[in-house]
């Protein structure tokens, strides 16, 4: 997908068509919906709101699991991460806006599993663009971009939606 | 003298050591304020440890006895996944005739990461941040009768928490401010994030010389003193470290500078009544007061860990990105 095609709801049709498989696939039952801050949650709402799961929205701030800690130290303003009662032995459908290096999910993951051990975990992001740099991939996509090095693209939001791409020097 | 300020801060300007609150700067403290704020509200979720300090060990040493100081510290350590080693000094190498640099290089060498010390003799935290490792953080949790930073910023993020700010604010320090460590480190504190007022009242023999230099008012009756005052803090009366009688008797104290419930109601309606304890019941403030609507004491003890939850990471991470 070229960078002129990017129009949030295809892009959220897609997510959602994805997921809606990979439910089937894997059998899902009564999922947890969990979005990581922040665009992760603005998505993960609208996906919360769509499969009609009654359980509240679980919201995750991965900043004190990071791994970049000693080179970016603590974000000051950190938001705290609400989670459904229980993690033990649910499905869950992890949302993310943007999939790059996979440290934010390998953070998240390491995360939810303080709380228990989900049944299963499907990721789900609105873009996975290329930068990969640990065995984690997600399971559920809007859409797939390779970018030029030294761009970025980030989610901007809440409403309207929008996909913000960045050159950085 | 003590040694050079500029000690606690490495070559970007952040905080690498915390020894005391005079000479830092208030963009500093408002981000330990800030960082503090993340971690009181992860305090609140189920699971309240984190891994950001996984690997690390941390030693307390306490070479003067505090349940309470020791006990948050080893708490906050411990939710940031730390390894803490709490050193029993009256039992250990220093009573044997060790001296404190050779305790510190033993301590070193056992490869720890951050010493958090208590000590009676004002400046050892300074002596040790010049003399360890440079890998290694210290933080002062109470020298003499200098500074105790991380009580002093824990009572800021109480009062910050309650009254959102601190511009146009009126503080009233209560009681033994002569020998008093957080006292001193909380009118730093207050100066330099910006409260209107910090007055200061006691009798005139526990009052330090020229104490107006530290930017208070000073007032020595009770009465007069906490007019317009928005936030009281209460001090221990800390009987152990005078040398000689400075009060005629605790009664006569607590007749002319306890804060009983009718010396309340001259400070403004809404002002909030601190103590950094132990509280000395019926000596320096009543029960009913302390265990009244106004008190945020209880307040004051969950603060501290998120307090030092906030130093510790914010130094320890200092250290790592220099290594």
């Amino acid at each position: 997908m070229t960078i002129e095609h990017i129009k949030i709801p295809l892009l959220l049709n897609q997510l959602e068509e994805s997921i809606t498989q990979a439910m089937e696939q894997r059998q899902v039952i009564d999922p947890i919906v969990i979005g990581i801050h922040t665009g992760g949650v603005w998505i993960a709402e609208k996906i919360h709101k769509w499969l009609k799961v009654k359980e509240p929205l679980g919201l995750l701030d991965i900043s004190f699991y990071r791994d970049d800690f000693s080179q970016i130290g603590v974000h000051p303003k950190v938001k705290q991460s609400k989670l459904p009662l229980t993690v033990e032995g649910r499905d869950i459908i992890l949302i993310d806006d943007v999939f790059y290096t996979g440290r934010t999910i390998r953070a998240a993951l390491n995360e939810i599993f303080d709380y228990g051990r989900p049944r299963q975990v499907i990721l789900g992001v609105l873009i996975e663009r290329d930068g990969r740099q640990v065995p984690i991939r997600p399971d559920c996509i809007g859409a797939k971009m390779n970018l030029a090095a030294g761009q970025r693209v980030k989610l901007t939001g809440p409403e309207p939606l929008d996909i913000d791409f960045q050159s950085v020097a | 003298m003590l040694a050079n300020k500029n000690l606690q801060l490495n070559s970007l300007g952040k905080l690498q050591h915390f020894l005391s609150i005079e000479g830092l700067q208030k963009s500093l403290l408002t981000e330990i304020l800030d960082t503090a704020e993340s971690f009181a509200d992860m305090s609140e979720q189920q699971v309240k440890k984190f891994p950001l300090l996984r690997g690390k060990t941390i030693v307390n040493l306490f070479f003067e006895n505090s349940t309470r100081t020791r006990a948050t510290f080893e708490l906050a350590a411990t939710r940031l996944s730390a390894d803490i080693l709490s050193m029993n000094i009256a039992t250990s190498a220093t009573s044997k005739g060790e001296s404190l640099l050779d305790t510190i290089r033993n301590l070193e060498a056992m490869q720890v990461d951050m010493f958090v010390v208590r000590h009676s003799l004002s400046g050892a935290a300074h002596f040790i941040a010049e003399n360890a490792a440079p890998r290694i953080s210290v933080i002062n949790a109470g020298d003499g009768q200098h500074e105790h930073p991380t009580q002093a910023m824990l009572d800021m993020f109480t009062i910050r928490r309650v009254k959102q700010s601190f511009s146009g604010l009126r503080i009233a320090i209560v009681g033994d401010i002569l020998h008093s460590r957080v006292a001193r480190s909380q009118i730093h504190a207050l100066n330099i994030l910006g409260a209107e007022e910090v007055r200061v009242i006691a009798p005139k023999t526990l009052l330090p010389a020229q104490v107006e230099s530290l930017g208070v008012s000073v007032y020595h009756d009770l009465t007069v003193g906490l007019k317009n005052v928005d936030v009281i803090i209460m001090l221990r009366l800390q009987k152990e470290r005078m040398n000689s009688a400075l009060l005629p008797s605790e009664s006569e104290y607590f007749k002319c500078f306890g804060l009983s419930d009718d010396k309340l109601k001259i400070a403004n309606k809404d002002a909030m009544v601190m103590h950094p304890g132990p509280i000395n019941r019926g000596v320096e403030i009543s029960s009913s007061v302390a265990d009244g609507p106004q008190s945020v004491i209880l307040q004051q003890v969950t603060n501290g860990i998120a307090v030092r939850m906030a130093v510790m990471s914010m130094a320890m991470q200092c250290n790592m990105r220099t290594e």
